[in-house]
This record gives structure tokens, sequence and C-alpha cells, in this order.
């Protein structure tokens, strides 16, 4: 039974850095550059597809890793150069509009390259394979994702708080016209920002490949659970991205785990079956709810 | 080049609506724009609420119960009840946020749809019976349910202009111009946006209504966010704030969709993927088409 | 002596480290016109902004014809009888000067779910606008869009919304503020004629129009009340002198 619940913690842990590697970089876009961007699960995609063609190409898990990682940081600096720039000073909902019609043309460009079908590739047997926590077995790859997770978190919290770039970030996500009033190159700091962010949403789609499957339109099924993430944890703030992530990571796959067993010994096993799948996919809306009407700017909010 | 029927009845409309445009601009009035674009904004993020509606509909046929007006008045006070509980959350918030919440709701019940395998699931189900209604209403023949259509439309499109211009209307608006001054006067914005979203989210459902006895078929797919992204096109392609503007945004982007898709003078390998082009044409409509096409229509801008 | 109808006392509001408002105690009384004065970021608009309910005050209280409303939020005060004009220009600009004052009247005509009648055709709400639009000498200008009247009579049309409320208390912050000469003397002299029929808070760094509206003046400087008293009074206040009026042009 311990075993089992700390299985699916760790899983919950896992699936809450995957969060947090969006979020971070959804935020920080938002909080800086006052910028929507729904197309942010395509670069997650993006991130994917790269590495399951590079990795399959080179045949190195590495490589794959890094070129992918650059791509789509590539990619997101060019959309951002393109597309993107002349809708700061835009109504966000002119920029939802604009970027999800980015959704369907990266969704169908991945089509048109990969097809329609799920990709898989495979892992070295370096990542593959188990590792004994007292009674659990659990896989390497899950345990890797973790700790490249928390390590990019606290890569983030060390450039945030200690650079001149992070004091930048931090003085824009709070008074924008300020920063550009001092002098500062506003445009290349948005474009390095985004780029940032889509480096960041690439990881975890590169690190989610494995996992869930590659297809287009992955993107946008993560996207909302990211959007949950950055409502509870509050918007522009990285330290209420990485405790929303956390948060709705664990709930959702703890939910997922245990709601049905649990409604099964408090009521019978059929309305376990039937409402126990439903409620369990809910959970985290509703957790989203109760943190709104509790507190509508989020736990950690950014902006005064 | 073969059209939908809903196509045709969206272009009767738009006919009819090209002679408002200038009659409007005649007698100088631009002003019920904001309270339309603040409506029909909450009504599309709202517009998941077309699968309660669409559910209730089907699920109510599949149980026996066919008289179309019974099933309709359920499904549309259905809709205004989940409008008002979702939006008595999110609509103390503002921009971003409200934008996120509401699209992260419909897809909450679009997994809830998903999870009804009574209702088939993922996959949807066949409805048996369309809503039945007294009279000799017969929804089987396709020129009535097309004058239906085209009834009820004409019925909202009014129904929601007198809303625009009462008292109502006026506070929903000033609350939009400028909310500071808005509290000062006394207005408290939030009871009157919450009733704006019901009242979206009941049309919404009706919408749904008719929805499923056009497809004759229930599914959970609507509810999924991305379709309420193309909702919000053909708000803004049509130009929100504008009375006539969501009817040219959805007969416009239909037409486009249907194009793309069906027309013998396209390449095969362009139609299958007509998605890319809609996109592509989305995305550039909102970064140099700023004012829709009934901003086109009405020449330059109005303020 | 009339009866005080707005009391604050010892009203504290700080913005993260800056204590702008830093034990406030404020009197003002029925039918009179009560100037603020101060030198600027003494946390005049701050005041203006606990007293109308825009914010809400650290600690202290606000008493409203006795009653304490220092939980109350805006609109609520705004029923009450409270009205104000901001520093700068707060009205709907895309409405015509009409619709502004007609919206101000609605604000207090009871609730507005009301769903059917063209609001603009309803004399109940038109005619008493059209009076206070007369009434600030903006009748002509009536269906102008608000945002194509001239600065000054942006600022009439704000007084104006503000008195279509019939409030029992003016807020009124900066009222001449970017004003010219004669715009400035026409608003204080409009302003006169409201003196003694509606009570009214002044903020105002224009020591013309201070001196000749204001039954009295409190001063207020960094975040506290210095001294309160009438006009005289407070010309003669050494304290005063140095603290704000000793760098202006003599009186």
């Amino acid at each position: 039974m311990i075993g089992l619940v700390l299985e699916q913690a760790l899983n919950g842990l896992q699936l809450g850095v995957t969060l947090f590697l969006m979020a971070a970089g959804l935020t920080l876009v938002f909080g800086i550059m006052n910028f929507v961007n729904l197309a942010h699960g395509s670069l997650y995609m993006v991130g994917a597809y790269l590495w399951v063609a590079i990795a399959k190409l080179t045949g190195s898990y590495l490589a794959g890793v890094a070129l992918a990682l650059a791509g789509t940081l590539v990619v997101g600096m060019a959309v951002e150069r393109v597309a993107l720039r002349t809708l700061y000073e835009r109504d966000h909902l002119d920029q939802v509009l604009a970027t999800f019609g980015l959704i369907l043309v990266f969704n169908e460009l991945v089509a048109m390259l990969w097809g329609r079908s799920a990709l898989y590739a495979s892992l070295p047997a370096w990542l593959g394979g188990h590792v004994e926590i007292g009674a659990l077995r659990y896989p390497v790859y899950r345990l890797a994702i973790i700790a490249v997770g928390l390590a990019v978190a606290a890569l983030l919290w060390w450039v945030v708080v200690r650079t001149r770039l992070g004091m930048l970030i931090r003085a824009g996500a709070s008074n924008r016209t300020m920063v550009a009033a001092l002098g500062v190159n506003i445009q290349r700091l948005y474009t390095l920002v985004f780029g940032f962010g889509a480096a960041l949403a690439g990881l975890a789609g590169i690190m989610a490949g494995p996992i869930y499957s590659v297809q287009p339109g992955m993107g946008e099924l993560v996207l909302i659970q990211v959007f949950v993430v950055i409502v509870i944890g509050g918007i522009g703030s990285i330290r209420g991205a990485l405790v929303g992530a956390v948060i709705v990571g664990m709930v959702d796959t703890l939910g997922r785990a245990f709601l049905k067993p649990a409604l099964a010994t408090v009521w019978s096993p059929v309305v376990a079956d039937t409402a126990g799948p439903a409620l369990a996919s809910m959970l985290i809306y509703v957790l989203m709810a109760a943190v709104l009407a509790l507190r509508p700017e989020g736990l950690f909010p950014a902006r005064a | 080049m073969k059209l939908a029927p809903r196509t045709l009845a969206l272009v009767a409309v738009l006919v009819l609506f090209a002679v408002v445009p200038p009659l409007v601009a005649a007698f100088g009035q631009p002003f019920y724009l904001d309270l339309f674009r603040r409506i029909m904004i909450f009504a599309i993020a709202a517009v998941s609420l077309n699968l309660i509606l669409a559910y209730a509909v089907g699920v109510l046929a599949h149980h026996g119960l066919t008289s179309g007006l019974v099933q309709w008045a359920l499904a549309i006070g259905a809709s205004a009840l989940v409008a008002a509980a979702i939006g008595a959350i999110s609509i103390r918030t503002s921009g971003i946020y409200f934008i996120m919440i509401t699209l992260a709701f419909s897809q909450m019940l679009y997994y809830l749809g998903v999870s009804i395998e009574e209702y088939g699931g993922d996959d949807g189900m066949r409805v048996k019976t369309l809503s039945q209604f007294p009279a000799g209403l017969d929804l089987a023949d396709p020129v009535t349910f097309y004058y239906l259509v085209f009834a009820l439309l004409v019925l909202v499109l009014w129904f929601t202009n007198r809303l625009v211009r009462s008292r109502f209307g006026m506070v929903i608006r000033a609350a939009k111009s400028n909310e500071a001054r808005s509290r000062a006067l006394g207005f408290s914005p939030y009871p009157y946006r919450l009733v704006a979203f019901t009242i979206a989210g009941a049309m919404c459902g009706l919408a749904g209504a008719l929805l499923v006895n056009h497809t004759a078929y229930l599914t959970p797919e609507f509810m999924n966010w991305t379709r309420s992204g193309e909702l919000l096109f053909m708000v803004i392609l049509g130009g929100a704030g504008t009375g006539a503007g969501p009817v040219f945004g959805a007969a416009g982007l239909l037409l486009l969709e249907d194009l793309l898709q069906g027309w013998s003078l396209l390449p095969q390998g362009m139609r299958a993927y007509w998605q890319f082009w809609l996109g592509l044409v989305l995305v550039l409509v909102v970064l140099f088409a700023r004012r829709g096409l009934a901003g086109l229509l009405r020449g330059s801008a109005d303020e | 002596m009339s009866e005080a109808l707005l009391q604050a006392r010892g009203l504290r509001k700080s913005f993260g480290a800056l204590a702008a408002l830093d034990g406030v105690d404020l009197e003002v009384r029925e039918g009179e016109t009560h100037a603020i004065i101060g030198p600027n970021g003494a946390g005049k608009t701050t005041l203006i902004n606990q007293l109308s309910g825009r914010q809400r005050p650290d600690a202290g209280r606000i008493l409203f014809a006795g009653e304490d409303i220092t939980r109350l939020a805006e609109p609520a005060r705004a029923k009450k009888g409270f009205a104000r004009s901001f520093q700068v220009t707060s009205i709907y600009r895309e409405f015509t000067a009409l619709d502004n004052v007609a919206l101000a009247v609605q604000a207090h005509a009871g609730h507005s779910f009301r769903f059917w009648r063209n609001a603009r055709a309803e004399p109940a709400l038109r005619e008493p606008a059209r009076e206070v639009l007369a009434e600030v000498g903006l009748a002509a200008r009536a269906d102008v869009l608000a945002a194509n009247l001239s600065h000054g009579e942006q600022r009439q049309l704000e007084i104006a919304m503000a008195l279509a409320t019939r409030p029992r208390l003016l807020l009124l912050d900066e009222p001449v503020a970017g004003m010219g000469i004669e715009e400035s003397q026409r608003m204080v002299a409009f302003l006169a004629t409201l003196k003694g029929r509606r009570t009214m808070i002044l903020v105002e760094h224009d020591m013309d129009a201070v001196f000749s509206l204001a039954d009295r003046i409190s001063v207020l400087v960094y975040g506290r009340i210095l001294a309160t008293g009438r006009p005289e009074e407070i010309r003669a206040n050494p304290e005063v002198r140095a603290a704000y009026l000793g760098e202006d042009e003599a009186c």
C-alpha cells in the first residue's frame, strides 16, 4: 500500500514538474510581455517532434535532446519576430485568436511532415530500467524527469533572483514602461524571454515524448492543465507556477489513482465505477474553482 | 461547390444584414458595439455550454422525452444554470484570467461528457428521435428546419439589440468603458455581468439544441476548448461588438471552411490539410483586419 | 453650528513601506465646503480614495451621518449619497455628454435590471440629465461625444455627473486641474453657487479657488493633518506657512 501511494506521489511530482516547465514559460511571457500565448502548447509539441525525429536520425538520445532544444528555441524566436511582435500592444483577445490560429498551423504542419498517428521513440539503455526505493521499483526515466525539472526550477530561481537579467524580468513584470524608460532594449528582452519560454516548453515536450504519445494536438491537452496551474499559482509568478504545478500534478494523479477505490469503500462499486473516473478528471478544475473563490488573484500573484 | 444547409441559412441572413449596416450608419448608431461585444465574448467563452444543452436534448431523447418544447426549455434552463455557476466564479476575474478560466471549465465539462459511457463516451452517439414539435413543425423536413433556424436567429438578434439599448445594456457598456467611474456612480458591475453571462449561456444553449437536431448526433467534441476558439473566431472575424458581426463571422468562417475542404479547384493535398490554411488566414485577419468583416463593410473606423 | 456629516478617525494607509496616510482625523460639517490642501505627495488623493471607498484603510474608521461605513464598498457608498470627481478626468468617452449624465441619473434610479425599454428614450433619465447639463453650462454640448469635448468641458461634465446623483457629499479631486485662467474662474464661480446647498470636500492646489470657496481648510502634510480651521486662521498659522504656503505666491 505504501509502495502504491509512493509510486503515485512520484508520478504526481513528475507530472507537476512537466507542468511547471510549461507554466513557467507561459507565465514569464505573460508577466513580462503581457502576452497571452495559446500556441505555447505547440512549442511543447515541436520539442517532442524534433526530438523524435533527430533521435531517430542520429541514433543518439542526447543529440536529439540538445538539437531539439535548440530547434524549439529557434522556432520560438522566429515566430515571435515574424508574427507576434505586432500583437503586444493589442487586446488580449486578439492575442488569443492569433495564437489560436497558430495552433492550427502548427498542428497541420506537423501532420504534413510526420502524419497524424502517434510517434514513438525509444529511450537509451541508461535511462531505461527501474530503481529500488525501499519496497518500490520506480522507472529511472521518471526520476530523471523529476531531477531535471527541479534543477531547472533552481536555475530559474537563481537567474531571477541573482542576475541582472532576472532583475530586469522582475522589474518588467511589475512595471513594463518603467523598464523601457530606463533604456533597456525592450525588443531584445522580449525576444529573449519568449525564446526562453519556448525552450522550457520544448524541454517539457522532449521529456514527455517517451511517456505520452507524440501526435498533433498533444499541446492543447496539456495547455489546459497549464492554465489551471497558472490560475491557481498566480499570473507572472514563477514561485506560483512551481507551487501550482506540484499541487495540480499531485491532485490529478492521486485523484485518478485513488478516488475510485475510495468511493468504492464509501459507496457501492457501481457508483465508484461510474462516478469515479468522471469526478477524478474534474478534480483539478474543482480545485481551481475553490482557489478562485477564496483568492481570485491566485496564491502568489506577481502583480500588485 | 456544395454548401451545407446551415451555411445557406446564414448566408440568407447575411444578405438581410448586408442591408443593415448602411442603415445603421445612416442613423448614426455605432454604439451598440460595446455591449454586444461584451455579451458575445462572454457567450463565446461559455460556448461549451452548447453541449450541456445538446447533451440534455440527446439525453432526454434517449429516455423517450421527445417533445421539443419541453426538451429545449429544460436544456436552455440547464445551460443558463451552468453559465450562472461558472460565471459566479469567473466574473470576478478579468482579462487573461477570465479567458483561461472559462476555457478550463469548458474542458472540465468535456471530460465530464467523455466519461459518461452511457452516452457514448468520446465517440458520441446517434440521436434516434429529433425534437418533436406540435402543429406540423417537422424538423426532419429540411426546409422547415431551415426557416425555424432563421426565425430563431432573427429573434435572438432582435432580443440582443433591445438588450443592448436597455438600462441593463447601458450598465454593462459603462462598466466596460470605465469601471472606476461606474463604481463611483454607484454601479456594482458584478451582478450585471453575471446576468449577461447567464443570458449568453442560455442563448448558446438554444444553439446547442439546434445543433443536435441538425447533426442528429451527440458528441462531447463541442466542449473541447478548441471549439471555443473557433467560435471566438466567428465573433472577432465578423467584428466583435457589432450587431451583425457575429453573423458575418459565422458565415465567413463556415464558408471558408467549406471552401477549403471541398472546392474542387483546390489541389487534393491542400484540401487534406485545410486547417493549416484556415489557421493562416485567421492569423492574418487578426494581424491586419482589426475591425473584421463588419468593419470593412462600414468603411473607416467609427471612433 | 451644523453637525458633522463625515468623520474620519485615525485613518492609516500604507503602500509597501510608504505610509501615505499616517493617522488622519477629519471632520466635515453638513453644508460646509471643506478644502484639503497640502504639498504634492502628501496623500490627498489617497485620502479621497479612502473616503469614497475606492480603497480600504489599513486602520481607522469613517463615519457618515453617524454610521460606520469603513467596510462599505464604493458603489454602496455612492448609493448612500457620495459623489466624486477624479483628478484625471474619468468619464465615458464613447458616450455623449447627455448619455454620461443620464448614466449618473440611472445609477440612482433603483436597480438597472430592465432589459427591454430603450434607456435613451426614457424621459425619467433624460430630463433630469438635461437639467443638470444646463446647470453646469453644457446644455449646448449635450449631444457631443465626451471624447470630443474640450478638457475644461470634460471636467464640467464630471461635475455634472457627480451632481446628477443628488449627492449628500461631494468629493472633488482638483476640479480645476489643467484648466486655463478663464475656465478655472468659471468653474470656481459655479462651485460657489453650490456652497451651502451641498456639502463639499475639495482637494485643490489652486489657492485662489481654495480661499474663495472654503469655509474651513485642513492641511495635509506627509499623511497627517497639520491644522484645520477657517481660511484666515490657516493663512496665519506659522507651521502651515512653513510647510506649505510659504512656497507659493502671496495670496
